[in-house]
Parts: structure tokens; C-alpha cells; sequence
């Protein structure tokens, strides 16, 4: 298990990493994290004839709050999302999911934009930034652009990202006194790629959900917003009832996969499981 | 007879007490020496080309672009190799009509399993090799994979030696069965599957061989609990005179039996290092480790239980077929887990009816060997699952039909339906005490009120007996060169310091830990004073070394009489000096003493330096022996079987079939405790490794015979967070064929975690229609059973 020889580099502007991109031919990978990618390396699923690394870009970097969003820099690890007050009092659902990824060692190292990049449909974030309808940020030797995370994310490790294009940030609309979020996986061990995972970012008033996002991991080759879920819900109370249906709803809307250890039935089966318990527990925002 | 009886409150009474490993320091400061940190000089590095098919025949394979690359040393094909390797078959004597097909480092015409090396790449960097092994091109014809052990025993022969499948099938009747289940007033059948595991030990195996042609002379650095076994290995399949060939094992991280067997990458190694005349080393990768490792367990198992109107069991019936791989395993077969789980069945109940048939099957996967508690978990759980499931029926409790049934405590010695000889065993005292460590009644209440409110608690008990300190019925009968006597140096250092070297190795268990506190208390020195060495077969006495629970058992009475030799040679000498009769004279705290009034004259530094430097001064003809060899072999009983009781406490989700382990207590009887706290650790490690076999682990094959889940992210070893407290109780009962009295403990926990785990599953879902019979209990598999999905 040893990486193929590569060449290495750090730039020392994302101008910089964009160019050696383009000058390598696509024969290239962005490092940051690396939590990913080094044990592709090793394992031989990738071997770019270039590495660069961008985990030191003072660019990417940095959570602030700026025109209603709180802009998280693409290089921000796991570990400062999760003990981030920003997060916790602008971006409530991405505080709460954080604990989930992975183990204390991975979250050290690991990235939130590297993580959105790879768009693994089991990590927990990706599926938040599509609950949170964040906003990502791309540079690319053309200039930026900003895709939103509903358009993002398009099949297995398959983005909107173009080869040599960068996340520099991504940018998360600010919660409200409305908001309401859970978030919540089931996975055999703790720190494990969940068998399912989901979260909810709502707002509620009075006891009526006014606007509910639904986001769910592990079960497509995409994280999945159930948006039938979603209207069903939405502008009713969320009684046991109605939380019955959104389940029957969800039963429906969801087609997931099966893998070696869970057939598909039992993924559809716990999913409907942890809908109910989220919904059930959202009001309260505990 | 059992002549030990130390005071735990004099001087250096080491024996039955909790100290600390003198190695833990060092290999938590990052010190330790795995083979892995080794390099030597001109060593090359090797890496394997690996059959992507289970079964299939060579057509061809090219080398030429691999042997081209530059770094690359040489590229290494099954002809190569077994034309100076004689071929290995992994059969036993006492096994009758046991077979397998011989085995040679890398295949000649068939591959046999998904993952079996079939090119070896040496090269200057490990790098550079898997670089060649890029460019090697198999061409292999698939054939059909037997994945299934049912569809391979009637299956043709996958391998041209054989005639059928079945690697060794056994049966074992007492008589009296059928009558039984004919009167018996209840009777119950379950159908288990064990799945297959493995070991998955912290350090991958490693080798670094390093042949020497100009002295003909191996030295094989080796990460394995068996070097002696190596030894002879290596130099008879190799050629090489046994006293030419050198195995060190050094630091080993983990083995549970996982080490101890002959691998096909370890002998391709030694291959090429002889034919190239340098060090190589091979360290497996994880990917590795997961397909070419021994799995463990891969059992179906049908049992049967008979009991009369008071729940008293009559009669035991059980079938088993147990798919082994392509091959049995080499020098100790794969047949001695199927042996055991059918002579351990029921072990601790009294009933004298009792029928097994064995079935040992082959089939197109990876060896299946001796792993930690070779075949007990499986006998347990069956055992303790029907007892369960006829207490359900009888409705009594657990415990009840458990008292009713076990063999009574006054009543040793014993011999099994099977066969075993039991010395003494004390399943009415662990019972009892489990039963008031876990506060049992009060649990049973609480599980009632919490059901009301809809969660379920499950409990389970199981109890077990373990096989430990084996004599050469194990292995040495069937004509394997596998020693059951092990071997001992002590060495007086001028100093008054005393090293030991010994045949029992160290893999983490603190066998080194053990040996040193025996030495040191035998002998009245301070611990620190005691310097104990292992795994060189250059430096310590030829010995059976580590497994099957025999360290401290046979290594420890080893150690223990050598001391005594050793002492008393010591008290020679210093009777000679102090013009005292040596038999008034002993050891204490490094102090010659007077035995009766415990006068210091001498301290033993000052004998040493005397007996050394100024042996001038001792009277003529003197010759003190400062240093003494001993070897111990175990005799009397054949095995000397412990026991004990576990519980398990579950917290079951019937929504998403997920458990939740809550609490895990052990009561077990090795005899003599010589260190209680690394009889605790070994006792916690056997229980996490039973609840990883519960709950967690399993090695998934499709049907052609690929593993699917050969990596850590999806091959679930159990880990701290998921893991519950463990309780653990001790009952001593000695062996009194040894002056130590001890017996083994490191499979204990293993033996009976999986079965009170079953147990518990099944109780908390008592009452909802399902009943779990195979392991891993996973989510799914719990789902399935209630209906859910």
C-alpha cells in the first residue's frame, strides 16, 4: 500500500494552485486534508503526477460573518467547525452534525471544503450544505463564480466543480430566531460512515413549520433533499399524525441502495425511523 | 502435588500480584522493535501479485515488463520457489482419514482463493515493487468459486489431489441418544451460523529474511508467537540444518493465534532470500492482512437438547460443518477448531449421552485456523443457547435450569461425554458469584419496569470451560514437530542480578511480565532485579512458546523450577562462604538469610562476586554453578481445563435492531493467579474480541467468492465507545499437577462473550416472536427476525 511517486507543490496564492493545475495537463490533485485522498493514494486509486497543496492558502481560510451568511473557508477543518460560537449560533445545523464526522484525528486534518469536493453521499456535510442551502464558492483560472448546493452536488463523487476549479468558500444562510434544526445518524460504530444519516433545518412559528429543508446521507449517490417530504410538512403542525405521514411520504421518495453489510429495505426502513425521531424532537431544538 | 503456598505479605511475594509490565514503558515511549522498524544492510523489499479470482487456472503470466523496471531485483514465479521449497501439507496423525492438498509458496497451476499470492516482486523500496506488480500480467481462467461449505461437500474436487471436499469428518457416541430424546419429557433444536472473522492484530505479519549462503545460515527476524516452530519449518523445508537456522521474534504487536501459522508470502520470502543471498522484508498491508490472514469460525452448527420433567438435561446431539478455506492450515491444520467444538459441547453439564458429527469442509477462500479460543465460542453458544431455549420452554430461569444441570463441584475429577479429563473444576462457586455481582434479582426487576415503558433489556448468562497448558496430545501425537515442554536459562550476573531467557514468547499478553515475577519471587531477589528475554531461538532453550493458554501454566512452572534449581545452587555457594549448612540458609529481598530467625549474613551481590572474582577463596574442588537450565514438560492430565461464567446486559432498539451493550461481567477460575490485573486485561481483551464476534465482526464473501468488506472501514472491529464496563470476579482452583497451580486464562473471555450476548439479545426480545441463532447479531439480521423488514 504505497502511493505511485508524484511531485509536489505548494503554492503560495490559489492564482498560483490554479495555474500548476492547468500547467500539469490535468495530471493533478489538490491536497489539503488529505483524509481522503492519501489513502486513495496508497491504495492506488489515484495516482495524479502532481500534488498541490492548497491547506495553507491564508485565502481559503477563516469563518466571519458578512452579508447575511457566515462564509466558511474552504480549508476550515472539521475540528474548528465543530468549536466554532459562529457556527454554533449562525450555522445551528452544521454545530450539530460535526460531532458525527468521523473520529478526533480525521476531524484534525480533514476539511469542510476538501469534504464538499469529494462530495462523499455518506459524509455528513455535504448532505448539511444541502439542508442549509449554503451558497460554494469557485475559483477557476476564468475567475470565480458561485454555484448553489442544490445544483452542486450531480452522482457519486460527481460535482459541479470542474477539473483544476478550486472551492475557495462556501456561504451558509444565517439562522434566524425561527430556525429549529436536528440532526441525527444511525451507524454501527461511533464515528463510522452512518448507515443513514439526516438533518433538518427549519422554521417554525407558533408551532407551524413555516419552511422545512430535509437532508438526507447514506441513501443515493448524492446527498437527497426530500422536497415531498419537505411540502408535505410544511405550514402544518408537526402532530404525530403528521409526522406519520411525512414518513408514509418518505417511504416513497427515497430509493436507496443496498451495500454488503444493509439491502436497500432496511436502509428505507431506518430512514422513516429517523425522520420520525428528528421531527419529533425538532420543536423542542434539542 | 501443589508444594506452592507463598505468604502474599513476604519479601518478594511477586506471585498473585498486580504489578506493572517493565515493558509498558518502552513501547508506550514509542521504543519498542517490530520487525517493521528493522533495517538492515543491502535488505530489498518484497510485494505480492494476488489472484483476483477465487478459483481459476494459470494460463500465463508475464514478468518481462516488471523485471525490466528499474530497482526491481527480481520477479519470483511458482517454479522458482518450489524447486527449493518441499512442499507442506497441513494434516495431523490423530486426525484419521484427515487430508490436503500440498502446498507450495506460490501456485503452480490453480489459484485457489481471492487474494492468494501468485507473483512475488523483490525490489529496492516497497514502492518500486508495487510498481512492478503493476506491470505483471496474470492470465487466469476462471472456474466456478465453491464459496458455499454445503454445496462443496458434495461438490467434485476442487483440488487434483483429492478426491472430494472434505478435509476431515469425525463422529463421536457416547450411545444412548435416540432412547434419550425418545423419554425426554422436553426437547429442544436450534441452527446456527458462526460467521467467518479474523484476528486483525494492531502490527500486520512481518518478516525480514536474511540468508546467508557463505554459512548457509537463515536468520529469520519474524513477527510470530512460534519461532521454534519456524525453526524447524524453515530448515526442513528449506534444507537448511536446523541449528543453522535463527528465528527472532521481537516486539510482536498482537497475535491471537493469527501468527503461529505458515503463510505462503512468509515462505516465498525465506525463498528468495536464499536465492538471492540478502535481507528481504515483507510487511502486509491491511488489504493484505484481510485476504490472506487465517480467518476464524465459519460454522453451521444443528443442535439438539434433551431434558426430563425437572429440566434436567439427558441427551446432547449436534452437527457440524465448518468450511475451512483451499487448504488446512500448516503445521497445526483447520481442523482443531471443528475437533473442539464438537469435544466441548456442554462441557459444563452432567449428562453422559451425547452425539457430534464433524464435517471440515473445503472451499475456494482463505485458511480458516486456530484463532483466540479455538472452537469454544462455538460450542458455548450452542450449548448455552439451547440451554436458554429450553428454559424459555421449561419457564425457568437461567440460572435455575443452569444450578440444576452443571456438574457438581464436589464431584471431580471427571470425564466428559467427550472424553475430557477434568481435574477440578467450580461452576457451582462461579455461578453463585455472578449471580451476586451482577445483583441479578435486582436487574430482572428493573428489566420488568423498563418493559412496561417499552425498552428492552435483555440478560444472558453463559457458562463456559476453557482448555489450557496442553500436553503433546495436542499436536505432538499427530507427528507435528510442535514441542509441549518448554525450556529455561537462568544466568547469576556479578552483580547479584539474574537474566532469564525462556522458550514461552511475548506478543502483549505480559508473559515476560509473568516470568519475571515468578524468577524474582522463587528466588527472593527484587523484581528489578530479574531481566527476562524471549523469542531468539539462538538464545533461549527450544520450547513450545506461546498459545493455547500454556505461558503461564507450563512457561510459569518452567520458570519456577528453574529458579529453585538455581537457588539452591546459589545457597551452596553461600553455605560455603558463611561455613553454614545451606539447608538453614534462603534468599530474601537479595539477602542471604538465616530461614529461622531471617538474620541477613550475605547479600547475594556479594556472593556473586565472590563465586566469580574470588573463587580462590571458596574450598578446592568447589564449583558453583551460578547459571541453570531447565526444561518442564506437562504431565498428569492432559489438559488442564478452567472455568468460569459471564453475563451479558443488552439494551435492544426493536426499531432499528441496533443493541446497545451495557454491562459485561466474567467470573473465571485459572487456578493460581500470578498477576491479577494482567488476568483482568487478558479477561476484558477475550471479551471485546467475543462481543466483536457478537455483534461486529465479519468477513463477507459474494458468491464468487470475493471478500467484500476487506478493509477497516468496512470490516467492523469493536471499539472503545461501543464496548460496555467489564466486571471481573476470580475463583482460584490450582492444578495440582504443577507446583504453580496454574492454569491459562487469555481465551476466557473469548470463550463465553458471544454466547452471553446471544443470550441477552434473545431474552430482551422474548415475547416478540424472534430468536437470533447466528452471529454477528447485526441490526439487519435482528430486524429480519422480528418481521421488520
Amino acid at each position: 500500500m504505497k502511493a505511485r511517486a508524484f511531485d509536489y507543490m505548494r503554492p503560495k496564492c490559489v492564482q498560483e494552485a490554479l495555474e500548476a493545475f492547468v500547467r500539469a495537463d490535468g495530471d493533478a490533485s489538490y491536497i489539503a486534508g488529505g483524509q481522503s485522498l492519501v489513502p486513495a493514494l496508497a491504495l492506488r486509486l489515484q495516482a495524479p503526477g502532481l500534488l498541490i497543496d492548497i491547506a495553507r492558502l491564508d485565502e481559503l481560510r477563516g469563518l466571519s460573518v458578512a452579508g447575511g451568511h457566515l462564509r466558511i473557508g474552504a480549508t476550515t477543518r472539521h475540528c474548528e467547525i465543530l468549536g466554532s460560537d459562529l457556527v454554533r449560533e449562525h450555522a445551528p445545523l452544521l454545530a450539530r452534525a460535526a460531532p458525527f464526522v468521523a473520529h478526533p484525528a480525521i476531524r484534525n486534518k480533514g476539511t469542510f471544503g476538501g469534504s464538499l469536493a469529494l462530495a462523499d453521499p455518506a459524509s455528513e456535510f455535504p448532505a448539511m450544505a444541502l439542508a442549509l442551502d449554503a451558497i460554494i464558492e469557485i475559483a477557476s483560472v476564468e475567475g470565480s463564480r458561485r454555484v448553489g448546493a442544490g445544483d452542486f452536488f450531480i452522482d457519486l463523487y460527481e460535482t459541479a466543480l470542474q477539473p483544476g476549479e478550486i472551492i475557495t468558500a462556501v456561504y451558509v444562510p444565517l439562522a434566524s430566531a425561527k430556525t429549529r434544526t436536528a440532526f441525527d445518524e444511525l451507524a454501527r460504530r461511533r464515528g463510522d460512515y452512518a448507515i443513514v444519516g439526516a438533518g433538518i433545518d427549519a422554521e417554525m412559528q407558533g408551532g407551524f413549520v413555516e419552511r422545512m429543508r430535509i437532508a438526507f446521507l447514506s441513501v443515493g449517490s448524492t446527498p437527497v433533499r426530500v422536497g415531498a417530504v419537505e411540502a408535505a410538512l410544511t405550514g402544518r403542525q408537526l402532530t404525530p399524525q403528521a409526522i406519520r405521514q411525512a414518513q408514509d411520504v418518505l417511504g416513497t421518495e427515497l430509493d436507496p441502495v443496498g451495500d454488503e453489510h444493509t439491502p436497500p429495505e432496511m436502509r428505507r426502513h431506518l430512514a422513516r425511523v429517523l425522520l420520525g425521531r428528528l421531527l419529533g424532537r425538532l420543536e423542542a431544538n434539542v | 502435588m501443589n508444594a506452592f503456598a507463598g505468604s502474599i505479605d513476604r519479601p518478594n511475594s511477586y506471585i498473585g500480584r498486580s504489578v506493572s509490565r517493565p515493558n509498558a514503558k518502552r513501547l508506550l515511549e514509542g521504543r519498542g522493535r517490530y520487525v517493521t522498524d528493522l533495517v538492515l544492510p543491502r535488505m530489498l523489499h518484497a510485494a505480492f501479485v494476488r489472484s483476483p479470482y477465487a478459483h481459476g487456472k494459470i494460463v500465463s503470466i508475464d514478468i518481462e515488463e516488471a523485471k525490466a523496471l528499474s530497482g526491481v531485483r527480481a520477479v519470483f514465479t511458482g517454479e522458482d520457489l518450489a524447486s527449493i521449497c518441499a512442499p507442506w501439507t497441513g494434516t495431523l496423525e490423530h486426525f484419521t482419514n484427515m487430508k490436503s492438498p500440498p502446498q507450495v509458496p506460490l501456485p503452480l497451476e490453480k489459484v485457489m482463493w481471492s487474494g492468494q499470492p501468485v507473483v512475488l516482486i523483490i525490489a529496492d523500496s516497497r514502492a518500486v515493487a508495487e510498481d512492478a506488480a503493476e506491470l505483471v500480467i496474470v492470465d487466469i481462467e476462471e472456474l466456478p468459486a465453491l464459496a458455499d461449505p454445503v454445496d462443496a461437500m458434495s461438490a467434485a474436487a476442487m483440488s487434483k489431489e483429492l478426491a472430494d471436499n472434505i478435509c476431515f469428518a469425525t463422529k463421536l457416541d457416547s450411545g444412548g441418544v435416540e432412547e434419550a430424546f425418545d423419554a425426554a419429557d422436553t426437547a429442544v433444536e436450534q441452527s446456527f451460523i458462526f460467521g467467518r472473522h479474523t484476528a486483525v492484530t494492531l502490527e500486520p505479519r512481518a518478516i525480514v529474511a536474511d540468508y546467508d549462503p557463505s554459512e548457509n545460515r537463515l536468520t529469520a527476524h519474524h513477527a510470530t508467537q512460534t519461532p521454534y516452530q519456524f525453526q524447524d519449518v524453515y530448515s526442513r523445508h528449506y534444507g537448511i540444518p536446523e541449528a543453522n537456522v535463527r528465528v527472532i521474534a521481537p516486539d510482536i504487536g498482537g497475535s491471537f493465534g493469527m501468527k503461529l501459522h505458515v503463510y505462503h508470502e512468509e515462505m516465498a520470502v525465506v525463498g528468495a532470500s536464499i536465492l538471492l543471498g540478502r535481507p528481504i522484508k515483507y510487511v502486509a498491508d491491511r488489504m493484505e492482512s484481510f485476504v490472506s490472514d487465517i480467518h476464524a469460525r465459519d460454522h453451521r452448527v444443528t443442535g439438539r437438547l434433551a431434558l426430563d420433567r425437572d429440566g434436567r438435561i439427558t441427551a446432547m446431539d449436534v452437527d457440524d460443518v465448518t468450511a475451512i478455506g483451499a487448504f488446512s492450515s500448516y503445521p497445526r491444520t483447520s481442523a482443531v477448531e471443528g475437533n473442539q467444538v464438537i469435544r466441548l459441547m456442554g462441557a459444563p453439564y452432567d449428562f453422559s449421552s451425547y452425539r457430534a458429527n464433524l464435517s471440515v469442509v473445503f472451499q475456494n477462500k482463505v485458511q480458516t485456523s486456530q484463532y483466540r479460543a479455538v472452537g469454544h465460542p462455538i460450542a458455548c453458544a450452542v450449548t448455552e443457547c439451547l440451554v436458554d431455549a429450553a428454559a424459555r420452554e421449561l419457564s425457568l430461569d437461567p440460572f435455575e435450569i443452569r444450578e440444576r444441570n452443571l456438574i457438581p463441584d464436589s464431584s471431580y475429577p471427571r470425564t466428559s461425554p467427550t472424553g475430557y479429563q477434568f481435574e477440578k473444576l467450580s461452576h457451582q462457586v462461579c455461578l453463585a458469584r455472578l449471580k451476586s455481582m451482577m445483583n441479578y434479582d435486582a436487574l430482572r426487576v428493573e428489566q420488568a419496569g423498563l418493559r412496561e415503558k417499552g425498552i428492552l433489556r435483555g440478560i444472558g448468562i453463559a457458562l463456559f470451560v476453557e482448555i489450557t497448558n496442553p500436553s503433546p496430545a495436542f499436536y505432538g501425537v499427530g507427528g507435528a514437530r510442535i514441542s509441549a515442554q518448554d525450556g529455561a536459562i537462568l544466568k547469576l550476573t556479578p552483580s547479584g542480578e539474574v537474566h532469564c531467557s525462556i522458550s514461552v514468547t511475548e506478543q502483549g499478553q505480559g508473559t515476560e511480565t509473568i516470568i519475571g515475577q515468578i524468577v524474582a519471587d522463587q528466588l527472593g531477589i527484587d523484581r528489578e532485579k530479574v531481566r527476562v528475554m524471549t523469542g531468539d531461538t539462538d538464545t533461549t532453550p527450544h520450547g513450545g512458546a506461546t498459545w493455547a493458554c500454556r505461558g503461564a501454566g507450563i512457561g510459569g512452572e518452567t520458570a519456577l523450577q528453574a529458579a529453585r534449581k538455581l537457588k539452591a545452587n546459589l545457597l551452596a555457594v553461600a553455605g560455603l562462604i558463611l561455613q553454614a549448612q545451606p539447608g538453614e540458609l534462603d534468599i530474601r529481598a537479595d539477602w542471604i538469610v538465616e530461614t529461622v530467625t531471617g538474620q541477613q549474613r550475605i547479600s547475594l551481590a556479594e556472593v556473586a562476586r565472590v563465586a566469580f572474582f574470588r573463587s580462590d577463596t571458596l574450598p578446592p574442588e568447589t564449583q558453583a554453578q551460578l547459571s541453570v537450565v531447565h526444561h518442564y514438560a506437562p504431565q498428569g492430565y492432559p489438559f488442564a481445563f478452567t472455568n468460569g461464567a459471564q453475563s451479558c446486559l443488552v439494551e435492544v432498539d426493536a426499531e432499528t435492531g441496533f443493541v446497545k451493550i451495557l454491562k459485561h461481567w466474567v467470573v473465571e477460575d485459572c487456578g493460581r493467579i500470578i498477576n491479577p490485573l494482567l488476568v483482568d486485561e487478558q479477561v476484558r481483551g477475550g471479551v471485546v474480541q467475543g462481543l466483536g464476534a457478537a455483534f461486529f465482526e465479519e468477513c463477507l464473501y459474494n458468491e464468487e467468492g470475493q471478500l467484500t468488506n476487506g478493509s477497516l472501514a468496512d470490516y467492523l472491529v469493536p471499539m472503545a465507545c461501543e464496548m460496555p464496563d467489564i466486571e471481573i470476579s476470580h475463583v482460584e482452583t490450582p492444578t495440582r499437577d504443577t507446583e504453580l497451580g496454574a492454569k491459562g486464562c487469555g481465551e476466557a473471555g473469548t470463550a463465553a462473550a458471544s454466547a452471553a450476548a446471544m443470550n441477552a439479545v434473545n431474552d430482551a426480545l422474548v415475547g416478540h416472536g424472534a430468536v437470533l441463532t447466528q452471529i454477528p447479531m447485526t441490526p439487519t439480521r435482528i430486524l429480519k427476525a422480528l418481521g421488520t423488514i
